[in-house]
């Protein structure tokens, strides 16, 4: 057991540092939920596939550097702690290249990856319908064979990024009479600007059109859309949703960077007499610095071999909940400035609000930790 | 990097796990309680063969250490057993008396052979254990050494045996150790306790799984109710973060890790016995089950080397 670092990493980490200092943008971009944002952070994540830094756990063929898992939670450390953007294209990256790189063709894998490493496509999740949220079988969109390809039609909803992205993915009911609920999906990519297709911002509790409704009425898709086998969506969604709650979707750098933030503004607004806002900074600053253990810990599993099942419904619970403890405690830091819709804990606390419903509610990883991880019976939900 | 118990530490502790399930430690628990010393010598004398005290005495005094690693694996194990006796101060003073040749020529050869109980406590705090130990070492501006003794004060677990360390410490015998050692003695109780916690909520959380298992309540196991599966699943989010940072202290040995370590796993240990007694009910309650002898480790657990307060303070002056 160690915490060492090896020459090759540290030499990863210094020059991920080198050019990131050389180039993060000084003071922060506009929101990612604006149009004026998107186009900005596009522009930004181009500058960053330029030097193969915008996918770095991706093999080389696709813009990637082939790092492990340790590089990859390395260069997240550097990322956040040189104060970059938030990513436009994490839906993409996080949530439908692992299941690309799982399940999809050759011909996809070069035709879909490159672009959305540059950020020239942004990838939008369409998981969520109206009736159907952390019960994802219960979903009711129609995939309909037709020549060629498939017609969608229906209703997704809660499309983070939809409101400005290009493309979406999701799973469709591709066999009503299948005889249970998971089966008959189908996995397909679609164009959120294809005939057929309405997006209708929402506006998030912030007002910022932060996600979107779909409306979809025989949306052609042709074949080379179709992840992996028509009928077995079910499966290789559930592959996508793993990747969504565990390692890849909130990297420890990220609250490390955040958890810093907030020591260094106790430091200049704190009142060292408060004991109780003091006693919850530091437990932000050990929640990072355990959040990272936990990780390192996990990495090692995955680095000796082992996979990573049910123990990302820890991380998630853990994660979405430490998030909003450290906003919370940020705006009580900054006084009557945290009510301030613009102030700079602001849109992170409403982001991290989300954190306990998105990626599988907390609701729903407790009953995963309880069944899976402690033995207990399956019971009345 | 590789954040993960070696196959060797893992077997210790299996090892370590096998021994003190046959030693039957709920009765030498309940014998010490009523200050009858034979079965929990006869459980250090084991704990000692199987190495544990070694771990925390370099090679030149007959020792394998100091193996902080090592030795977090064996608290774990000692708290999940709730094994009594003053296991952490021993191993801290060893630490502290490593500091100056003379003491640790005379104490650490015994200590690591297991031959020697000792006790350690802050002046003006209280000693553990001090009817068992032959020596109680105190921390503070003037380290000194006293005879045993002294008036016993019962601890709310009444396991935790506890001796006025009187104001006439200074009265005691001086130890000729430098700060660092004193520090590094604190350090050393701070993190052991916390790797004790956590054993003892892994105990807790793990008494509990078997019991909502098997009570039926309205025709079910109540384990398949929800509210009990949530209160469960946020106990072992809680001692699962906890773990990391006590492994991590252990490697990095940083104070304000330590700390961190310390308060984490305390208060995870803490709510992990608030869940137990609520979901055992009335039968938690009682002196009976053994249950017991876990649930009133956490408050003192948690507060001893190292209160909460204190550590998040330690935490954040970094």
């Amino acid at each position: 057991m160690d915490l060492d670092f090896s020459a090759e990493q540290d030499a990863f980490r210094a020059e991920a540092r080198a050019w990131l200092a050389a180039r993060v943008p000084e003071g922060p971009l506009p929101s990612l939920e604006t149009e004026e944002g998107f186009a900005a952070h596009r522009e930004w994540e181009a500058r960053l596939a330029a030097d193969r830094w915008s996918v770095v756990s991706w093999p080389e063929e696709y813009g990637g550097r082939g790092a492990d898992i340790f590089q990859w939670l390395i260069f997240e450390e550097e990322y956040f702690a040189a104060g970059a953007p938030g990513r436009v294209s994490q839906n993409g990256i996080n949530l439908l290249a692992p299941t690309l790189f799982d399940h999809a063709t050759d011909e996809q894998r070069a035709r879909v990856l490159p672009s959305m490493a540059t950020g020239e496509v942004v990838w939008a999740q369409a998981w969520s319908e109206p009736e159907s949220g952390s019960d994802l079988a219960s979903l009711r969109s129609t995939a309909v064979r037709t020549p060629g390809g498939w017609l969608l039609s229906g209703q997704k909803t809660w499309s983070s990024r939809a409101a400005f992205a290009d493309r979406a993915f999701g799973i469709f009911r591709s066999d009503p009479d299948a005889d249970r609920p998971h089966r008959g999906l189908t996995y397909l990519m679609f164009d959120l600007r294809a005939p057929g297709v309405t997006v209708r911002p929402i506006g998030r509790l912030d007002g910022k059109p932060a996600f979107a409704e779909l409306f979809l009425d025989e949306v052609f898709v042709p074949d080379e859309d179709v992840i992996g086998e028509a009928g077995r969506g079910w499966r290789i969604a559930m592959s996508t949703t793993g990747n969504e709650r565990g390692l890849m979707l909130r990297s420890p750098g990220r609250f490390l960077a955040a958890a810093g933030r907030l020591a260094r503004d106790w430091r200049t607004y704190g009142d060292p007499a408060d004991t109780a806002v003091r006693d919850r900074v530091a437990d932000a600053l050990i929640g990072a610095r355990a959040y990272q253990l936990f990780t390192w810990a996990n990495a090692s599993r995955f680095a000796a071999g082992e996979t990573i099942g049910a123990e990302s419904s820890l991380n998630k619970v853990f994660w979405s909940e430490y998030d909003i403890a450290l906003h919370e405690t940020a705006l009580e830091l900054m006084g009557s400035d945290g009510e301030l819709a613009d102030g700079k804990w602001a849109e992170g606390y409403v982001f991290a609000l989300a954190g306990p419903i998105y990626a599988g509610t907390n609701e729903i990883q407790r009953d995963i930790i309880a069944e899976r991880l402690l033995g207990l019976p399956k019971g009345r939900r | 990097m590789r954040f993960l118990l070696t196959r060797e530490q893992s077997d210790f502790a299996r090892s370590l796990d096998a021994m003190l399930t046959s030693a039957d430690t709920p009765a030498v628990v309940r014998a010490w309680e009523s200050g009858d010393h034979g079965p929990g010598r006869e459980v250090w004398r084991r704990v000692a063969e199987a190495g544990v005290f070694a771990l925390a005495v370099p090679e030149e005094h007959e020792g394998v250490g100091l193996l902080p690693v090592e030795l977090v694996v064996a608290f774990r194990e000692l708290g999940r057993h709730a094994v009594p006796g003053p296991y952490v101060e021993t191993v801290a003073a060893a630490v502290l008396l490593a500091g100056s040749p003379g003491l640790a020529k005379e104490w650490l050869p015994r200590i690591a052979a297991g031959r020697a109980m000792v006790t350690l406590a802050e002046e003006g705090g209280y000693a553990l254990d001090a009817d068992a130990a032959e020596a109680v070492f105190v921390l503070g501006a003037r380290p000194a050494v006293l005879p045993p003794g002294g008036a016993l004060r019962v601890s709310s677990d009444a396991a935790r045996r506890l001796f006025a360390v009187t104001p006439a410490a200074g009265a005691g015998e001086a130890l000729p150790v430098p700060v660092a050692s004193v520090v590094a003695a604190r350090e050393s109780a701070m993190l052991l306790t916390a790797a004790q916690a956590l054993g003892v909520g892994d105990a807790l959380l793990a008494r509990t799984v078997s019991y909502v298992k098997q009570r039926t309540q309205f025709g079910t196991p109540i384990g398949s109710f929800q509210a009990v599966k949530h209160r469960l699943a946020d106990t072992l989010v809680g001692l699962e973060f906890a773990r990391p940072l006590v492994y991590g202290a252990a490697l990095s040995r940083a104070g304000a890790d330590v700390a961190a370590a310390k308060v984490t796993a305390g208060e995870a240990a803490y709510a992990a016995g608030r869940t137990a007694l609520q979901l055992h009910g009335a039968v938690g309650y009682t002196q009976e089950l053994d249950l017991s002898l876990w649930l009133r480790k956490t408050g003192p657990l948690r507060d001893a080397w190292g209160r909460p307060g204190d550590c998040r303070g330690r935490v954040l002056e970094g």
